[in-house]
């Protein structure tokens, strides 16, 4: 059992001591969650800490037989595109405890419970290198969240609630019917020996099968980043969700569509990814702008950043779609940025909702005059939303946008116009809930941060800036796995093109294939 | 070496002391942190000054850190001090400086002193950053930081919904012209592979015309967003909604200026880009003239100012455009001095009217504020480009250099320098001649207001000789070609500017009742440029209404909520109806979704178990 295990084992553990606990003892229940969730980020910290530089492939690897048969394996590690988004779920997993120490009465030791269940989940996902296990931990994840959505939400919880559980499961059979086909294809569950035997050969997709499996795939995981016009659920989810829940699930669940983009889509399907990479960058295209254009237009302070995430994640599509290494590598830096900086945007409208008992815009005013320290807090956040230079999501978005434009430059011109809206929609709303006079019950109910969500913002505001400045503590090692990616996903382009020709599968038009492969290479080469 | 990093840290410094424990303060210590830290930039960078001669050889060139490394792709923390940068340093920090000293005395009494001063911290910070950025990638960081200073400054009276409202025009209106900038910075990677300001100009006479146009006209619709220049220039009359030291240092003497040095800075770029140059010019010069027809016929003294400002800044361009930078940097320079000079003395007849800006309601001033009205009138005689002044200097340079590009230009641009005479001495004549005609009793500001403006008026007299602008860059830009009969164009302009004053002059002081009359024989086409020419209804009809009611509408309840969320209702409703059992899950008890919970689990070991024995 090495280190990762232990942090994926702990929140498991501690979700099984909740459990346990009489549900009377309310306070030692939070104590636990949260004691639990620091050890664990403490724990993931030494994963950051041993973590070798310049060592392509998986580290903390452990791999037993969880069943035998069909054989499955306990088959966990890390790269340097997981470790970071672990470590994006055991930093936020506290913080979403402690911003629920006041505002969750009603079953604490369920929803306690609930959280670190679903921290559970999520490192799980990000360390899965077994399909069937990351199966497994892809459904983990979405029982906790049904149930913070549908316990503990507001009015219209249960609809928001199997809106999320219908649109998801609806992705997550098809992702299981590809993983089926390919272990009766290739005979094993473990991801690195079906990325062996695909890039050697062994294991020959016709190009229709490739394309199947590629859109099964990829559909399970656009509907969870959510990519136009998969993301209605979004907005419902997130409006009703308790904060913790918006938290978690904006900052990390959103992350498991968009990593499950670059390491399964990727490298298994290389030229279905690369054939269908238009649509897919104009559908994420649109959700820049068409995010953003609807956020512009909501009432709700809620819908209005769940609209913008759209926005935001539309981005990172964007930059994996662009199959170059500075686009991919902003694609994975600004699914940390999102994390954290709409993270902070859903915890401070939390704060803002438990004094206000309201999500409406216009229910607000003037909140700067007597909330300052809360007012600049969300300044800091709207300001790193919106991609200003020195804080976190400029260096995403620049990274991204620049991809694009080596890809294909028309795509950053569109893309970049999601640039100015964000900041017509955040600074929009900003002025209209902290700015111009205070309305009478603001004055009475909205004091400053107390010292208990000081603790809350003060870890997120340090990450934005950190990130912003001095993107060279985290980007080297995701550059790494990047390249490890993009080249998995080139590699084989000439080969698997050849292939249904080879086999007499496919139909005999011979003039699609070398024409798709040299544009698909000539993509990766331009720079 | 000196470490140059510490000229914009010095203000960061103050700016997070102040920000976080000014409240706390004595306003003796913020006005020590904040003047003092800017002071001490302005030091160090005389200290450049007076020990870099061989900048033109040996431009300093300092690394930092790697701020975005990926692939080839490799963009440093790079400070970089050339000739250009050590005159913008210069201003920023001198103009910076005084200005600074000015607000101590003209904010004395406003709430949240700490707080301003913070935010004017800040943007020297970002607006020295801009100046001494290696790479495109830097400046952009300082260039969106200034902005968002700006932003911060002009709401800085944010109870007020005109203050923020103009704040947000600002930042979005100026997110448009960024969006040209970072367009052209991605251009410019994809085809040089680097942001490094020597590395791309090294290269850039080796790329295709078709490139270099692209990317100068990119860098270009950045530069009318943050320079105020057609079709972006409308946020800038607005944003004098925040306090006058304010308009003074960032909308006018600093900031704005910032696309005139981008597009200095990427001088060769442009040379490179003939249809860039010819764009850059016209986009000037039709600023120049159109904000000054604006200006003939205001009456709120900032604003009449701030549409000189948009003017001024045309005839900027309108050098850059002809190939005459140095000389667009020379007017940069001496409009720092004259204009600020005009903005402080405007906050001085403001402060001295107890916050009138209407010049309908002043007048006579020059009994109760003899020092303002002086420093005034050296202002307004450098502005009108008066022989000797600094503003004569570089105007006429760059009208000399407009005729050698194309005669047209220089006439538009003897018009355009009347008009400017014009209307600044129609506002000094309304301002301090005739009887006081507001309320209460004005007074004299307090020396900490007036010492600075008694520093700028000698700049704005003598700066030109003083900064030779052009003798400092020699050699940085090709050249400008001789121009014959050079001094009768010289005594065209003079004789232009010297009719503004007189016809001003004659207008409001000799025969006051004129004005009236013009402006009533005009009847619309006078509404028509006391409107502004309704730009701003043009946008809000055309861009702002459309695109919000769009978005609602059609996006929002027609796609959003009915197509595609119509379509998910009608397969959710089908699978519940398929599938009653959905509704039992929702009991809303906790317990059974527990049992739920387990008993799936157990289903799944069960199902997993069966399914091992069966293949076994």
């Amino acid at each position: 059992m090495n280190l990762l295990d232990l942090v994926i084992a702990l929140p498991a553990l501690g979700f099984v001591l909740a459990l346990l606990m009489p549900r009377t003892q309310e306070n030692a229940i939070k104590m636990l969650a949260l004691g639990v969730s620091l050890a664990t980020f403490v724990l993931s910290l030494g994963l950051v800490n041993g973590f070798q530089s310049g060592q392509t492939g998986q580290q903390f690897v452990t791999d037993n037989i969880w069943i035998a048969s069909p054989e499955i394996h306990w088959h966990v590690g890390i790269d340097g595109l997981s470790l970071w988004l672990v470590i994006l779920s055991t930093f936020l997993t506290p913080i979403a405890i402690l911003l629920s120490w006041k505002a969750i009465h009603d079953r604490a030791k369920e929803f306690f419970a609930f959280v670190l269940l679903l921290e559970f989940g999520l490192v799980g996902v990000f360390a899965a290198w077994d399909l069937f296990l990351f199966y497994v931990f892809w459904e983990v994840v979405l029982v906790p969240m049904y149930f913070l959505i549908g316990i503990w939400g507001h009015d219209r919880r249960i609809y928001a609630a199997v809106k999320f559980f219908l649109y998801t499961m609806a992705g997550s059979v098809l992702m299981l019917a590809g993983i089926i086909f390919i272990y009766l294809r290739v005979g094993t569950f473990d991801y690195v020996q079906i990325l062996a035997a695909i890039s050697s050969g062994h294991a020959m997709l016709t190009h229709t099968e490739e394309t199947l499996l590629f859109l099964a795939f990829f559909l399970a995981f656009a509907i969870k980043v959510p990519l136009f016009p998969l993301h209605t659920w979004l907005p419902d989810a997130h409006v009703e969700a308790p904060t913790a829940g918006s938290v978690m699930l904006a900052s990390v669940m959103l992350k498991m569509g968009t990593y499950g983009l670059v390491r399964f889509c990727l490298p298994m399907f290389p030229t279905a990814a690369r054939e269908n990479a238009s649509w897919i960058v104009a559908l994420a295209i649109i959700g820049i702008v068409y995010g953003g254009l609807v956020a512009l237009v909501q009432p709700n302070m809620k819908k209005l950043v769940a609209y913008s995430s759209v926005s935001h994640l539309g981005f990172v599509v964007l930059g994996i779609f662009s199959f170059t290494q500075i686009g991919l590598d902003g694609a994975v830096y600004q699914m940390l940025n999102h994390g954290i900086s709409t993270g902070a945007l859903f915890l401070l409208v939390g704060f803002l909702y438990e004094r206000r008992h309201s999500l409406a815009i216009a229910d607000f005013g003037g909140v700067a005059t007597v909330a300052p320290w809360l007012s600049i807090m969300f300044l800091v956040t709207t300001l790193a939303s919106i991609g200003l230079p020195t804080l976190n999501n400029f260096v995403g978005e620049f990274m991204v946008l620049q991809g694009s434009a080596q890809a294909n430059f028309s795509w950053t011109v569109f893309a970049s116009l999601g640039v100015i809206i964000s900041a017509c929609y955040m600074l929009w709303m900003y002025q209209r809930v902290f700015f111009g006079e205070t309305n009478e019950e603001v004055k009475h109910h909205v004091p400053d941060l107390s010292l208990r969500e000081w603790a809350c913002v003060i870890p997120l505001v340090v990450m934005m800036v950190w990130m912003g400045m001095y993107s060279q503590s985290f980007l080297p090692v995701v550059s790494e796995a990047n390249a490890k990616i993009l080249d998995q996903s080139k590699m084989n382009v000439p080969l698997r093109v050849a292939a249904p020709r080879m086999t007499e599968h496919a139909p005999p038009d011979l003039s699609r294939p070398p024409v798709t492969a040299a544009a698909a290479g000539g993509r990766a080469d331009a720079r | 070496m000196q470490n140059l990093w510490l000229i914009p840290a010095l203000p960061f410094l103050g700016f997070l002391i102040n920000g976080i424990l000014g409240k706390k303060l004595p306003k003796m210590v913020i006005n020590a942190v904040a003047v003092g830290s800017v002071v001490l930039s302005f030091l160090l960078v005389l200290n450049i000054w007076s020990s870099g001669g061989d900048l033109a050889a040996n431009p300093i060139h300092q690394h930092y850190f790697t701020w975005i490394q990926s692939g080839e792709i490799n963009i440093g923390w790079d400070y970089a001090v050339d000739k250009l940068t050590l005159i913008m340093l210069m201003v920023v920090t001198g103009i910076g400086s005084l200005i600074h000293v000015y607000a101590t005395g003209y904010m004395a009494h406003e709430e949240g002193y700490y707080r301003f001063f913070a935010y004017l911290n800040l943007f020297m910070f970002f607006m020295l950053n801009l100046v001494l950025g290696g790479n495109y990638l830097l400046l952009f960081v300082g260039w969106e930081g200034v902005g968002l200073c700006s932003y911060l400054l002009i709401g800085f009276y944010f109870v007020k919904k005109s203050a923020s409202t103009a704040g947000n025009k600002a930042f979005i209106v100026n997110r448009i012209g960024d969006f040209g900038f970072s367009l052209a910075m991605f251009l410019i990677v994809v085809n040089f592979g680097t942001l490094d300001f020597t590395k791309v100009f090294a290269a850039a006479p080796g790329k295709s015309t078709e490139t270099l146009t692209a990317i100068a006209l990119l860098l270009l619709l950045g530069a009318t967003g943050k320079s105020a220049q057609i079709p972006l220039y409308v946020w800038l009359p607005d944003a004098m909604e925040g306090p006058t030291p304010v308009s003074a240092l960032i909308h006018a003497a600093t900031m704005v200026t910032a696309g005139v040095y981008m597009c200095t800075r990427s001088a060769v770029i442009f040379t490179h880009a003939p249809i860039a140059m010819d764009t850059v010019a016209i986009v000037g010069l039709a600023t120049a003239v159109f904000a000054a027809t604006i200006g003939l016929t205001q009456y709120d003294i900032k604003k009449v100012f701030a549409y000189s400002t948009v003017s001024q800044l045309g005839y900027m361009f309108l050098g850059v455009g002809v190939g005459a930078f140095s000389a667009g940097v020379w007017h940069l320079v001496t409009h720092a001095f004259f204009k600020a000079l005009l903005f402080l003395g405007a906050g001085s007849v403001i402060h001295a009217c107890h916050h009138e800006q209407d010049m309908r309601h002043m007048g006579g001033l020059r009994k109760y504020t003899p020092v303002t009205m002086a420093v005034l009138a050296c202002a307004s005689l450098a502005i009108a480009g008066v022989p000797g002044t600094s503003g004569f200097f570089s105007k006429d340079a760059i009208l000399t250099a407009a005729y050698g590009h194309a005669p047209w230009m220089f006439w538009v641009g003897v018009v355009t320098a009347g008009m400017t005479a014009f209307y600044v001495w129609r506002a000094f004549w309304m301002t301090f001649w005739g009887e006081y005609r507001g309320h209460g009793h004005p007074h004299e500001s307090p020396w900490s207001m007036l010492a600075p403006l008694v520093v700028l008026a000698f700049l704005s007299i003598a700066g030109g000789f003083l900064f030779n602008v052009p003798k400092i860059l020699e050699g940085m830009f090709p050249a400008a070609e001789e121009v014959p009969g050079e001094s009768m164009l010289m005594g065209i302009s003079i004789a232009a500017g010297l009719a503004g004053i007189a016809i001003s002059y004659y207008m409001y002081v000799v025969n006051p009742k004129l004005p009236q009359r013009i402006s009533d024989g005009l009847g619309g086409i006078y509404r028509l440029v006391y409107d502004k020419y309704r730009i701003d209804e043009l946008y809000d009809a055309t861009v702002v209404n459309p695109v919000i009611t769009g978005s609602r509408s059609l996006l929002w309840k027609v796609m959003d909520q009915g197509v595609i969320d119509g379509a998910v209702n009608g397969v959710g409703s089908e699978a519940q109806l398929a599938g009653g059992w959905l509704k039992m899950l929702q009991s809303g008890n906790i317990r059974s979704y527990a049992t739920w919970v387990v008993l799936g689990a157990v289903c799944l070991l069960i199902l997993i178990g069966v399914a091992e024995g069966v293949t076994r």
